[in-house]
């Protein structure tokens, strides 16, 4: 058994008991290993009893799970309609020189900071009032 | 020794609250980390003894500790006209409690709610929130109490309640604040609901975009397992998909399949999560439950408002808005006290352009209506929805051709492609608009071939003609999607097309014409 075999069934021994396992299991998978690969999603599958596709049909309906990994960092940024509302298309220029090719810019939309954006989000930790130097700070730092 | 208040709200903190009550700390204060009083243009806002300063930077604390920075003090924050104008119910605690202490929360009256249900038991309660008018937060309006009755009335040995805590709409994030804020009225109001209609298990559904909301309620359920025991609940969290804030694919989701929406009927009430009698409701809705069933709240809840909207809105004003935040008042407010007198203007200076209202499935309004009033009768015959209630506010720099633009795109980013008008029809939708705005399609150069025989050899089609096409596939979403995200797509778009018409072509009155020939 590989690493990977061993510790997914770990994982799904953690939440097989809930009432809709699977979402958690993707998250913690996700979490794990930066991705769900069609590796992930036929241990998944096995362990669950579910088809192969039925797993492949969730993962890829999902934005948050993701078929490869990405080692770059990711800054999310809301590009909703309050952000628009707010500039954010106007900074999104200097957020992409900033990022060049070593950090992900991936678009959210809405991040509930809709009186104060434009908004952004590096993990679990929030911005707002973001400008061009802001926001190219805050990438540079990410 | 002096108290500090500093909230630890997720907009509070990413103002850097947490940066702000260290440095206090240092200075040895004793810093209570309550949640936030909704003024959003003052976080991270500082309170002292019932004074306040907002927004704070770090390079201000030794200022404030000493009592000065006059320039940025609001004075006693309770006083506030953005506070007074106010009736809080749902948001009774904003600002004065910790979120996570049971103390405070049974201090200012927590769990009465719920120890006075399990005395009057499920029929009584029932009647209560059904007297209390309360109609559910999440956009729709359905009234709870008839929910509640249906569920309690179906047959079944297992029965769920569900909260959709699935917040996605731009320019909301009331949701958001109750969970942070006030995380064990939710709670009560899960457990009140079970006690209802006889379920003893809960789950909410919160989207993954919300950490701080997720970490709150895992931490808080915990704290109150024994308060609320037999009744149990858990946090799910959601994948990134906006559509899932819709019951029955929000149900799907729970159940760990793809969140596609399912054709209703049957109604989750009778056949919900797991094929199980199940309620969902908004967190909104769950929340204001705790008060309704105190003594006498239902009464006092039912004397607020206007027409069949009963009760107080928390109403979110976002977007390019001088002051933004919560503000939960009666329904019966107009629009343009909210913009105007409570929210300040635009925050740019410019003037106001438009006005969404209800997130990224509401109309876009133009100040000449300014004088609806908030209620969901009212909304509706303008051809406009309240939705979660989120205010987002434009400002003459908007471009509304890009922004109908943007509510196709959105709609097709989204949508969860069980039903074709929403699947197909929104991304015709972008190529229809994208066609007006560049004058109309030419016949493309296969089209003229003589072997495409049954192609018209003329010019092609007119940028008012198009727009005779993007009527009639707004119409089609409208009427034939499975759920609100292809059927309230067209509300933004044409919206925007009837009331900024210059902002897709050159000649405006070409539009109106074409509108007209449509109807």
């Amino acid at each position: 058994m590989s690493s990977k075999e061993h510790k997914i069934g770990e994982i799904i021994a953690e939440h097989h008991r809930r009432e809709g396992p699977l979402l958690p299991i993707l998250h913690d998978v996700q979490e794990e290993f930066g991705c769900v690969d069609t590796e992930s999603e036929a241990i998944i599958a096995k362990g669950l009893n579910l088809s192969r596709a039925d797993v492949h049909g969730v993962v890829s309906f999902y934005h948050d799970y993701s078929p490869t990994a990405d080692p770059r960092p990711v800054v999310q940024i809301c590009r909703a309609e309050a952000c628009k509302a707010r500039g954010v298309e106007q900074i999104i220029d200097a957020a992409k020189a900033a990022a060049g090719e070593r950090v992900a810019i991936k678009t959210v939309y809405c991040l509930g900071l809709c009186s104060a954006g434009p908004a952004a989000r590096v993990g679990d930790d929030l911005h707002i009032r973001l400008d061009n130097q802001s926001v190219s700070k805050l990438i540079e730092n990410a | 020794m002096t108290i500090i208040k500093i909230s630890d709200d997720a907009l509070a903190r990413a103002g850097g609250a947490d940066a702000l009550a260290s440095a206090f700390e240092k200075k040895g204060f004793e810093v209570h980390r309550t949640s936030s009083w909704g003024m959003h243009w003052l976080e991270p806002l500082v309170e002292i003894n019932g004074i306040g300063w907002g927004p704070v930077t770090l390079s201000r604390v030794d200022e404030i500790a000493d009592g000065g920075a006059d320039d940025i003090c609001v004075g006693p924050i309770a006083a506030h006209p953005f506070i007074t104008g106010q009736t809080r119910l749902t948001f009774a605690r904003a600002g004065k409690t910790r979120p996570l202490s049971l103390e405070d929360y049974e201090a200012s009256g927590g769990w009465s709610g719920l120890t006075r249900a399990r005395q009057i038991g499920a029929e009584r309660i029932v009647e209560e929130v059904t007297a209390s008018g309360l109609r559910g937060r999440g956009g729709a309006g359905f009234p709870t109490g008839i929910k509640w009755k249906t569920v309690l009335g179906a047959p079944g040995p297992k029965k769920y309640i569900v909260c959709n805590a699935d917040e996605g709409d731009s320019g909301t994030f009331a949701d958001r604040m109750a969970m942070e804020g006030d995380p064990f009225a939710l709670i009560e109001g899960m457990a009140i609901a079970g006690e209802a209609v006889g379920a003893d298990q809960g789950y909410i559904y919160l989207r993954s975009e919300y950490p701080d909301a997720i970490r709150k309620l895992n931490a808080a359920l915990k704290l109150c397992a024994d308060i609320i025991a037999p009744f149990k609940c858990e946090v799910r969290v959601g994948a990134g998909a906006y559509v899932c804030g819709e019951e029955t694919s929000l149900l799907n989701s729970l159940e760990g399949k793809r969140g596609e929406v399912r054709a209703k009927p049957p109604l989750p009430a009778l056949e919900g999560f797991l094929g199980r009698p199940t309620v969902v409701n908004n967190v909104l809705s769950l929340a204001a439950v705790p008060h309704i069933l105190m003594q006498g709240g239902a009464a006092s809840y039912a004397e607020r408002g206007m027409g069949r909207s009963k009760g107080t809105m928390p109403i979110q004003l976002a977007g390019n808005i001088k002051h933004g935040g919560l503000y939960e008042v009666a329904f019966g407010i107009t629009l343009g006290e909210l913009v105007n007198d409570i929210g300040g203007g635009t925050a740019s200076g410019r003037p106001v352009k438009a006005v969404q209202v209800g997130g990224p499935l509401g109309a876009y309004i133009h100040p000449d209506q300014f004088d609806i009033p908030f209620d969901y009768e009212a909304f509706t015959a303008a051809d406009a929805l309240i939705g979660h209630a989120g205010v987002t506010v434009f400002d003459d720099t908007a471009d509304m051709g890009e922004m109908a633009h943007f509510a196709m795109e959105f709609c097709s980013a989204e949508s969860c492609g069980k039903c074709t008008p929403c699947r197909i029809g929104a991304v015709r939708g972008q190529e229809i608009i994208e066609r007006i705005r560049s004058g109309g399609r030419k016949r493309d150069g296969v089209e003229m071939t003589p072997q495409i025989h049954n192609a018209p050899k003329n010019e092609g089609r007119s940028a008012a003609e198009e727009i005779g096409l993007l009527t009639d596939l707004c119409e089609t979403m409208k009427f034939g999607s499975l759920c609100a995200l292809g059927g309230f797509t067209p509300y933004p778009v044409m919206s925007a097309l009837r009331n900024w018409p210059e902002d897709f072509v050159g000649d405006p009155a070409a539009i109106a014409n074409a509108l007209d020939a449509a109807k």
